[in-house]
Formats: C-alpha cells, sequence, structure tokens
C-alpha cells in the first residue's frame, strides 16, 4: 500500500501522528504532516486506514 | 437561511431531566428518522445535521462556509451573532484565508510540543491537588481544579499574566453564555481583545518565552497581522483553552462518578488504556455541545434533501458521537471502546487546533485526581448539582466534592 499526503488541505490536526507515529510526523515550524515512509509498515495496514478516516482535511490517500 | 416550511423542532433541544451526560433525545432520534431535518433557530430557521457519515462529509467540503459575517450563517444567539459580526480569526474564515491564519498557531499545538508540556502540567495538577488537600474537604471542584488547570496551562502557553484570571474568566463565561445580550456580550468581547492587543503590544520589547510574544514580534512588529487580528485570535486561544477542558475535567469527573468500576480502571490503568478512556469521555460528553454551526455557498443534496445556497447548517456533534452506525451501544460509556472517530473536537480544516494539549491535560488530570483522593465523591445529590445548560460549553457551574 502506498500513501500519500496533501500538505496544502493539512490543518496540522495531529490525529495521524497519534494513531501511526511510525508513519506520520509534524513539522516543527507549522504542524504541517510529514510523510515518514509512504509505504505502509507490516502491522500498520489498520492504523493508517483508521488515520485516513479521522484527518479532519481529508489529506491523506492510500493507494493499493 | 430558510424561511418557509414548519419546523418539527427548536434548536437547542432540551436534555431529559435526570439524564445529564445525554444529548437531548428530540436529536439523537433523528439520527434514525430525519438525518438533515430543518429546525428553529431563535431568529430564524437552519438545517440540523446529525449523522457522523453526513457531518464528517459536509465538514469537510469547500461548499460549507465558516464565514460568521454571511447574512445565512446560524448564530447561537443575539450576543453571539453580534460577536461574530466583527470577528477577525480564523475561525471565521474558509481556505485559503484560513489555512494561512491557522497556520501561525499550529507550530505551538502538535503532538510532539503538546506532550514536551507534560511534566510541566503534572506539576501544576500536583500543586493544585497539594492545595486541595491541605484545605480538606468539602471542595468545589471546578474553582479548586478543574478551572485553574487548563487557565494556568493556556496562560503559561500564550504569556497572559495568571493573576488576571479572574477577568478573564469572567469575561469568558458572558461571551459563552447564551443568555447575555448583544452589548453584555460585545462589551466583554472588547475588554477581552483590549487586554490582549494591549499584551501583545506590551510583548514586542518585552518579549517572553511564550505564544503572544513571538506573534507580536513575527506578527504584529513586521506588519503582517493588525492589533485587532492578532488580540481576537489570542482571544479565541485563552477561551477555547480553559473553558472546553474545563469543563471536561469537572463533568468528567461528575461522570465517572457515576461509573466507579471504569473510575478505578483509570486511576489504575496503563497510559494507553488512560488515553482510550479520555477519547472516549470527549465522545460521551461532548461539552461543546451546541453543534458545528456553517452556511452552505451552493445547493447541496445530502440526506434526501436539499440544502439551498444560504442556508445556514448545524452540526450536532452530540448526536454523531451517539450515532449506532459508528459507535456500539452509543449510549454506554465504555473505556475500552474504540472512540477515536468522535466529533467532540469537530471535523474538517476547522476541527479543535488545540485537541492535544487538551489530551495531555485530561490524560493527566484524571488518574492524579482519583489517585489522590481514592474516596472522592459528590458532595450533593446529581439532581442537584447545577448543570451548564445555557452556556456554549456544557457541563457543571460547580461541583461540590467531599473524600
Amino acid at each position: 500500500m502506498h500513501i500519500t499526503v496533501n500538505e496544502e488541505k493539512c490543518c496540522g490536526a495531529g490525529q495521524c501522528v497519534l494513531l501511526a507515529p511510525d508513519v506520520f510526523d509534524q513539522r516543527d515550524e507549522d504542524g504541517i504532516v510529514v510523510l515518514l515512509t509512504p509505504r505502509v509498515p507490516a502491522g500498520q495496514e489498520a492504523a493508517v486506514h483508521e488515520a485516513v478516516a479521522v484527518c479532519p482535511a481529508a489529506a491523506i490517500e492510500v493507494r493499493a | 437561511m430558510p424561511q418557509s416550511s414548519p419546523t418539527a423542532l427548536s434548536w437547542p433541544a432540551e436534555r431529559t431531566a435526570g439524564c445529564p451526560f445525554d444529548p437531548p433525545p428530540a436529536v439523537t432520534g433523528l439520527l434514525t428518522t430525519v438525518p438533515v431535518q430543518r429546525v428553529a433557530l431563535w431568529d430564524g430557521t437552519a438545517w440540523l445535521v446529525t449523522r457522523h457519515a453526513d457531518q464528517v462529509a459536509l465538514l469537510r467540503d469547500s461548499r460549507v462556509s465558516a464565514d460568521t459575517s454571511h447574512p445565512g450563517y446560524p448564530a447561537l444567539s443575539a450576543g453571539s451573532r453580534a460577536m461574530r459580526a466583527h470577528s477577525r480569526s480564523f475561525i471565521a474564515m474558509d481556505d485559503p484565508e484560513h489555512a494561512d491564519r491557522r497556520r501561525v498557531y499550529t507550530a505551538d499545538f502538535t503532538v510532539k510540543r503538546t506532550r514536551g508540556l507534560a511534566p510541566r502540567v503534572q506539576s501544576l495538577i500536583d500543586d493544585l491537588l497539594d492545595a486541595m488537600e491541605r484545605k480538606g474537604p468539602p471542595a468545589d471542584l471546578v474553582a479548586d481544579f478543574a478551572l485553574p488547570l487548563p487557565s494556568l496551562v493556556i496562560c503559561e502557553l500564550l504569556g497572559v499574566p495568571y493573576t488576571d484570571h479572574d477577568f478573564f474568566q469572567r469575561a469568558s463565561a458572558v461571551i459563552i453564555d447564551t443568555r447575555s445580550t448583544p452589548e453584555e456580550a460585545l462589551e466583554a468581547s472588547r475588554r477581552l481583545i483590549d487586554y490582549l492587543g494591549d499584551l501583545i503590544e506590551h510583548k514586542v520589547d518585552h518579549p517572553g518565552d511564550d505564544l503572544l510574544s513571538r506573534v507580536a514580534a513575527e506578527q504584529f512588529a513586521t506588519g503582517l497581522s493588525t492589533r485587532e487580528q492578532c488580540a481576537d485570535e489570542a482571544r479565541l486561544l485563552l477561551i477555547a483553552g480553559h473553558e472546553t477542558t474545563a469543563n471536561m475535567i469537572a463533568l468528567g469527573t461528575c461522570a465517572f462518578l457515576q461509573h466507579p468500576e471504569q473510575l478505578a480502571a483509570v486511576r489504575d490503568g496503563s497510559p494507553e488504556r488512560v488515553e482510550g478512556a479520555v477519547e472516549e469521555m470527549l465522545r460521551y460528553l461532548t461539552v461543546a455541545h451546541m453543534g458545528r454551526r456553517r452556511v452552505a455557498l451552493e445547493d447541496i443534496e445530502i440526506g434526501g434533501v436539499r440544502i439551498a445556497a444560504g442556508d445556514g447548517i448545524i452540526f450536532a456533534n452530540d448526536a454523531a458521537n451517539r450515532d449506532p452506525e459508528v459507535f456500539e451501544h452509543p449510549e454506554r460509556l465504555d473505556i475500552d471502546r474504540s472512540a477515536r472517530r468522535h466529533m467532540a473536537f469537530g471535523s474538517g480544516p476547522h476541527q479543535c487546533l488545540g485537541q492535544n494539549l487538551a489530551r495531555v491535560e485530561l490524560q493527566l488530570a484524571y488518574p492524579a485526581l482519583f489517585r489522590r483522593f481514592p474516596g472522592l465523591r459528590l458532595d450533593r445529590p446529581l439532581d442537584e448539582i447545577p448543570f451548564r445548560t445555557a452556556m456554549a460549553v456544557y457541563g457543571v457551574h460547580e461541583l461540590p466534592v467531599s473524600w
């Protein structure tokens, strides 16, 4: 599975970081999402899908 | 705003006596009947959206605007309408302007930064609990713990002197009271904005290690933002930073005391279990209980109705948090459920900026309180507790406790 993030849509809520801290981080200067890896690590599929679901700005996409 | 057809429900609706933790049944009842319903407001009508999926979809939809100066925007009260007409903060803007302004502040509220505040928050909690213990029972949990804690935290973060807490807490209470007249609300708002504007100007030459000093230097002194803009956004952060968390602490404690087994689990549980418990309490209580409000910029089809351009829309986040499509047995408090999809912080690009600060405070406050006072109990029957039904942030006016 391949992850993409949209920095323009991101509102820095940090929900993805809470759910999948090995995949998502936030820039120190403005809280905008940083993708730590574009591939979903093994065992993190559910957490990444949950991050997609709860992202308030719909800024995360996952493709097979 | 839609004006014609008769409405079945007045908004905000009333809770059932004896069920202070549950949303009005007239609202949750719409989840399975008329999920998008026209409701009567104090000054007109609007659409009430109850289902979780519809709320998430529309709050992320750029055809839905947060512009409070739009004539169709459904204001909560006359006082709220008067204040909102003057609002300059990002809460009343749409993207891309909203994103530009919000990003001035997001650095201070990231997961990393707010978690870094945990040791300081814990120390403030310990000091407040020490003072409560020294004074001995009974205590008002609101005045002695729930209100001072988030007030102290947001004061330190912003760089607002806590010695002024009586002033800003009183002004905030007037601002979020739906019974305030336009004159009262505007005056309280004006006093807060003047106070914060003076503070920001002072910080240009007397900076500290705080958010408002950074705003003073980077925004105000450079001419990027006006004094009014900075002060109005500071007002938003100050009010939102203490009212909401204070009420989550007090009302959450009141709810935990009705569920002693779950209280014990929070007292003795792992940090992970406490994290889940806080999400569940956010879902269960929805202290921002008067809905998120927006206005349609275009015609929108949803839930079998057509919302017309210019119509007001209210998103009943308390109903979404009780949507059985998302939460099994939503009426039950269950700290071990997955409550992550709750709407307590709203959704869309305006989702609560301070949510991770609130999480840190709540995750530390509940266990510390319950560990310090294992015999904590209400000092008055539940039906004699004064609940904040007329305030934009729900909770308790006071919570008499003993131990």
